[in-house]
């Protein structure tokens, strides 16, 4: 498998300022991360809130610039590009935000949204724009009826499906999903969540999942990489992780998932305090703060990435106790699986059927 | 929740102009005020033919009458009709406040986004000159410009356009800012839009509700503006009658000839108040705070 998006030690540092716009350190959102995803693979990356993983979905499409590192796509440096030819490339990578009500352009039709990639990156004669957008809108389960209407007359997943049009109309090689659920009903998760499971297949998208939900993570993602205070601290294939997760922090974070501590509470680590400040990061590991198992090591030497494909940076990661026996009932995946369930045996709603009969 | 239920009449959608003007239109004084305005918009344009007499010819039989059934607004001290060189007038006014304010929209809103979204020195260059312009009285400052041009309406015109242009910078550049941090904007930049056109299609558009409600309140200060450069001499010129010139030369009238005065004023009055209620009605319409889901 070659890699479509390889990051190698990307950086990046946001300057914290006071009143008086002096300098007052710097967040480091992201302080070295390296990551290599192939093609056609979903790769999740998760953390807690704060954690950068959103800042390193916008560095990775070059949104944000890097202090350092590299970013390899489709064979190129991006950081070498300049601006006109990055313009250019963005037609094979697109993003999909987070909040559908304020992703769209409140004075542009939907015909108008969809429709622009193809505009901008010249892919199809605009006499048949038209035709092009009936048919993503179709795709994404919306009549194309709609599309001379504005977003604001839409419901939250209508317009996340309208946002994903978006992003597929220049046929993308790379699709980064910045918790593309979070902001929708959970109703309304599971369709989501699988159009954009249909999307990947049918398109062999590759497709990069910034998430906080480890319900959905394992539900689509191939592979997982967990995130701390900026850092990478376990990746491996996501079956791997959710049942032998080797960082004391992603056992901490499939412990919080609801339902899953309740199988053998005692042992369940429960995390302590708040994650620490990211402008003045605790040496060595970075979570030792909150490690039960953190030894004299952990404040000296940063723990590396070390294991394969499947890596934890912990230096005490082959001689932790045993991982708890893996839990079924990961609460958010039966949620979803269940509600997943429900709308396949739907899948004649008038939805679905109006849109794919074009 | 099906979305077949919905009749395929409603299928074009409602616009967020055509709702915005749905909204306007519940408004009963904006109304009002829209109705004056056209009113006087459509006197000046008809000035030639609804005019009873030529504003400008004099004559010495009769000065300073007052209002009569022949002279409805009176005459002046150089026995010219009043009701006609109000009429007349109303061009030189609503000339001045429509285009000096489209001449500050030209001017600022350029000038605004630029700052706003090119950020660094550009916008700090930008802003301070739009900061020291605003420290100086609006009035001092179009008549200062307004001297050194030269007394004529057009110039008048050119100062009241360069006096009021920075407050379109500062609105312009503000509503810059708060786009330029909207995913939409950032959505616009990963698509692969340039700079510019996301300037021009995405950010303008969203920014023209407030231009808009500012640019009508703005015209009802330029016709001030231009009535007050012209009572200072520096406007509309004798013998064409503006609002201004005339309670220009009324002041010397007052107590013996108070009709020369009254019949502008009440112009200036009327016009200016339309003007403001328009403005309120639109900025109600425009509110996005209105904008339910």
């Amino acid at each position: 498998m070659t890699a479509l998006l390889e990051l190698r030690d990307l950086a990046r540092a946001f300057p914290v300022r006071d009143a008086l716009g002096r300098a007052r350190g710097a967040v480091r959102a992201v302080d070295g991360v390296s990551l290599s995803v192939a093609e056609g693979e979903v790769l999740a990356i998760v953390g807690e809130s704060g954690c950068g993983k959103s800042t390193l979905g916008r560095l990775a499409l070059r949104l944000i610039e890097p202090d350092a590192g590299e970013i390899r796509f489709m064979g190129e440096d991006l950081r070498t590009l300049n601006p006109a030819d990055l313009r250019r490339r963005r037609r094979d990578m697109q993003l999909i935000f987070q909040d559908p009500f304020a992703s769209l352009d409140p004075r542009m039709t939907v015909e108008e949204a969809v429709g622009e990639p193809l505009r901008l990156h010249g892919i199809v004669p605009r006499a048949q724009e038209r035709d092009r957008v009936a048919e993503l809108l179709a795709r994404v389960g919306l009549r194309p009826e709609l599309a001379r209407r504005w977003p604001h007359e839409f419901s939250g997943g209508q317009r996340q499906r309208i946002a994903i049009a978006r992003a597929l109309a220049s046929r993308p090689r790379l699709i980064v999903g910045d918790e593309p659920v979070s902001a929708l009903d959970v109703s309304v998760q599971a369709q989501v969540i699988n159009l954009l499971q249909d999307l990947i297949a049918e398109l062999r998208l590759t497709f990069v999942l910034i998430s906080h939900d480890l319900g959905v993570v394992r539900h689509i993602a191939d592979r997982v990489a967990v995130m701390y205070l900026g850092r990478i601290v376990e990746e491996g294939p996501t079956e791997a992780v959710f049942r032998a997760p080797r960082h004391p922090y992603t056992r901490a974070l499939l412990a919080a998932v609801p339902g899953q501590g309740g199988r053998d509470g005692a042992k369940a680590v429960p995390l302590e305090g708040d994650v620490p400040s990211p402008i003045d990061p605790p040496s060595g590991c970075r979570f030792r703060t909150r490690c039960p198992f953190a030894e004299a090591v952990c404040a000296e030497r940063m723990p590396l990435l070390e294991g394969g494909s499947h890596a934890a940076a912990c230096h005490l990661q082959d001689r932790l106790p045993p991982a708890r026996p893996p839990a079924e009932h990961d609460a958010g995946g039966e949620r979803l699986r269940r509600l997943q369930a429900f709308f396949t045996d739907r899948s004649t709603s008038p939805i679905t059927k109006g849109a794919t009969t074009t | 929740m099906s979305a077949s239920a919905i009749p395929a009449a409603l299928e074009r959608g409602e616009s967020p102009a055509r709702r915005a003007l749905r909204r306007f239109f519940r408004h009963k004084l904006a109304v009002v005020g829209l109705v004056v305005v056209l009113a006087f918009v459509l006197i000046a344009l008809l000035a030639p033919w609804i005019a009873p007499y030529d504003p400008i010819e004099t004559s010495w039989s009769r000065i300073r009458k007052p209002p009569s059934a022949e002279h409805w607004f009176g005459t002046d001290e150089n026995g010219r009709d009043v009701l006609s060189r109000v009429i007349w007038g109303a061009r030189a006014s609503l000339m001045a406040g429509v285009v000096s304010v489209l001449g500050a929209i030209a001017i600022g809103v350029p000038l605004g986004l630029l700052a706003g979204l090119a950020g660094g020195w550009v916008d700090a260059l930008l802003s301070r000159i739009a900061d020291a312009m605003l420290s100086v009285p609006f009035l001092i400052l179009a008549i200062a410009l307004a001297a050194f041009l030269g007394p004529a309406l057009e110039n008048a015109m050119l100062a009241i356009a360069i006096t009021a242009s920075p407050v379109f910078v500062r609105l312009a550049r503000g509503m810059a800012l708060d786009a330029k941090s909207t995913d939409w904007v950032e959505a616009a930049r990963a698509l692969g839009n340039p700079p510019w056109r996301t300037a021009l299609v995405h950010v303008l558009p969203n920014i023209v509700p407030p231009l808009l409600v500012q640019g009508t309140l703005a015209i009802a200060e330029a016709i001030i503006a231009e009535a007050s450069l012209s009572f200072l001499g520096l406007g509309q010129q004798p013998p064409s009658p503006s609002w201004g010139s005339m309670l220009n030369s009324a002041q010397r009238f007052l107590d013996p000839a108070p009709w020369l005065a009254i019949a502008p004023g009440v112009a200036i009055f009327v016009v200016v108040l339309a003007f403001n209620l328009m403005g309120d009605g639109l900025r109600d319409a425009l509110d996005p705070r209105a904008d339910r889901k």
